[in-house]
């Protein structure tokens, strides 16, 4: 371990003040969904994954993390930002004119640390394949990362990715669910059932495992875990329960908060109950 | 009229799967991919001579240009392979913003373009593609004549660093361009030198120009014949160049007449140089069943309709 979990807790906790007063500072984007997946990316990129900081975007020799649901974009740049790709002030842009943290991320402002675009949804797992056969052609054993959206999953590439990869034995490739169950229109259950992601997942041919993605504990434990069946011949899914949302009580469970900025109260009371770890940019 | 025949006639699809062959002799980074149409894109010898820099993706061209991508971020130069209409509209938004958009180095391969895959019919027949396209930022837009062209081209689009595509088609047609030619991408070949009309042309279309300057000749009409091969980067000095000599143009491409080639010219010339120009191309409509020649003779494709264009252009410019 890197780090202990406690030390872990706290890094998200400030990853989750960055996201609400950026989203409150340009009074747009995505909280929800980017509070519930707070755990899952500290503990990618300050646990997880061998990355470098001094950014490439061959990532050679790196683990390398995608992100799909590109509307998450708040957690994706201060988890970049946090651990040393871009200067924390940056975040300060975030969704204004002549940023390069625009509202999805890309790669057409030179942000460090990204190495796609994402926003329009569904493309993210296809990049990840490929990323990953790369590495495979190139003789580096390390491994992709991609994060989809639950909601996102009724979008049809997807299941033209979840057929391929375990097909051409792509095992290097780890790909994690934000299982929240919401969606823009609300729950996921009553706009377009997911019915059983776990059956469906592994009758594709994939290795799944199950995480609390809302417990520290839990997400490094199956991260690691999830590692450790790289190289056997499927690729793995972590099939990951969150909560949108989380660590802000007003903001939990619903989707209400998918994509709706706090007003100078609500950020006030959500950062009440978010405590400043390190410093807020 | 320079005289142009030719010995042998081939697909323009044998050309870029040569091609193809010789970038990856060239550059071990060069890859391929396909979505189970690996007879129809010739690709046959590039996976015998590479079976693991080959990825067959099944029939799934969104995946396959996520996966191309997503190939280049480990420095692989992929060559995707699918029918245009498949390469193109069907997967418009995973190219938007997958490729175009995150600046991948991908080669985006299209064969069956236009009228001349004939029989299967409009659903296979995109006459949309240049101009969805060439509407990409960033978008490097090719339509080649010939196998020998075709050839140079994928071999040219390998060393080129940036989202590319390059439209070929089905039928064998007449191979008259130089074997060894080296293909420089935005840059206008000069077919023919003339004074009365300038006939620019791309694609299929390139051999029935030369018809049509031949018929011309013999009406005493000196035709002035430029192949544009890149739509995007347009050749604007060759263009301009020509049109300032004779006055008058005359576009040729098997594509709809919207956002094609021709209105790159129009684009052009409207700014810098206002001149009379007809079109020949497909007016808004989709194909249907046919053989290439029948398709070409009924959406008004022939050598015979560029003759008239000519003459039509040319009244309008001495008016």
């Amino acid at each position: 371990m890197k780090h202990k979990i406690n030390e872990l807790e706290d890094i998200a906790a400030q990853v989750r003040r960055d996201i609400v007063r950026m989203v409150h500072a340009c009074q747009s984007g995505h909280p929800g969904g980017s509070l519930g997946c707070a755990d899952f990316m500290t503990a990618l990129y300050f646990e997880i994954m061998n990355h470098s900081t001094d950014f490439k975007m061959d990532g050679k020799g790196e683990d390398l993390f995608f992100l799909s649901n590109g509307h998450i974009s708040p957690v994706f740049y201060s988890v970049l930002a946090r651990s040393g790709y871009f200067d924390i002030a940056e975040m300060a842009t975030f969704r204004k004119l002549n940023s390069r943290l625009q509202g999805h991320p890309t790669t057409h402002e030179g942000l460090p640390g990204i190495r796609i675009a994402s926003g329009s949804l569904g493309q993210g797992m296809s990049v990840a394949i490929g990323a990953a056969q790369a590495k495979k052609l190139n003789k580096d054993q390390s491994t992709v990362f991609v994060l989809l959206g639950d909601g996102e999953l009724q979008e049809g590439q997807n299941w033209e990715a979840i057929m391929y990869a375990p097909h051409n034995k792509v095992d290097n490739l780890i790909a994690s669910i934000d299982y929240n169950g919401q969606q823009i229109d609300g729950p996921t259950e009553k706009v377009l059932s997911l019915e059983n992601l776990q059956a469906k997942f592994e009758a594709f041919g994939w290795n799944v495992i199950n995480s609390d993605g809302n417990d520290m504990d839990s997400i490094v434990k199956a991260l690691h875990y999830a590692k450790s069946l790289t190289g056997k011949g499927k690729p793995i899914l972590n099939l990951m329960s969150t909560q949108m949302g989380y660590g802000v009580d007003f903001m939990m469970g619903s989707h209400k908060w998918h994509g709706v900025a706090p007003n100078d109260e609500q950020l006030a009371a959500a950062l009440a109950q978010l405590s400043s770890t390190l410093k807020d940019y | 009229m320079k005289k142009y025949t030719y010995t042998e006639k081939k697909d323009t699809r044998s050309g870029f799967g040569a091609g193809l062959l010789e970038a990856g002799k060239k550059n071990p980074e060069v890859v391929a991919l396909c979505a189970d149409l690996v007879g129809s894109l010739k690709m046959d010898a590039f996976i015998k001579e590479f079976p693991e820099r080959f990825f067959q993706i099944g029939i799934a061209e969104a995946n396959m240009i996520g996966i191309a991508a997503g190939l280049t971020i480990g420095g692989k130069v992929p060559f995707t392979g699918t029918f245009a209409n498949f390469s193109t509209g069907r997967v418009y938004d995973q190219i938007r913003q997958s490729v175009a958009y995150s600046d991948k180095n991908v080669k985006i391969c299209a064969s069956h373009a236009g009228l001349t895959l004939g029989e299967d019919g409009a659903t296979h027949q995109i006459l949309e593609d240049i101009g969805l396209m060439k509407m990409l930022p960033g978008m490097t837009v090719i339509n080649t004549c010939d196998y020998n062209q075709t050839k140079a081209a994928t071999i040219a689009i390998a060393e080129h660093h940036g989202p590319v595509y390059l439209r070929f088609g089905r039928p064998v047609i007449p191979v008259f361009t130089d074997p060894d030619q080296k293909f420089e991408i935005g840059k206008a070949w000069m077919v023919n030198e003339g004074t009365d009309v300038t006939i620019i042309a791309t694609g299929h279309m390139v051999w029935k120009a030369i018809e049509a300057g031949e018929k011309l000749a013999e009406l005493g009409i000196d035709a002035e014949i430029i192949n544009i091969h890149t739509i995007k980067p347009l050749d604007e000095e060759a263009v301009l160049k020509s049109v300032k000599k004779t006055g008058c143009v005359v576009t040729c491409e098997e594509h709809n007449k919207l956002g094609g080639l021709g209105e790159s010219v129009a684009r052009l010339l409207s700014t810098e140089l206002p001149s009379p120009q007809e079109f020949v191309a497909v007016n808004d409509s989709f194909g249907e069943s046919g053989t290439p020649d029948q398709l070409m003779t009924k959406y008004g494709l022939d050598s015979i309709n560029i003759v008239e264009a000519a003459q039509k252009v040319i009244k309008r410019a001495k008016k």
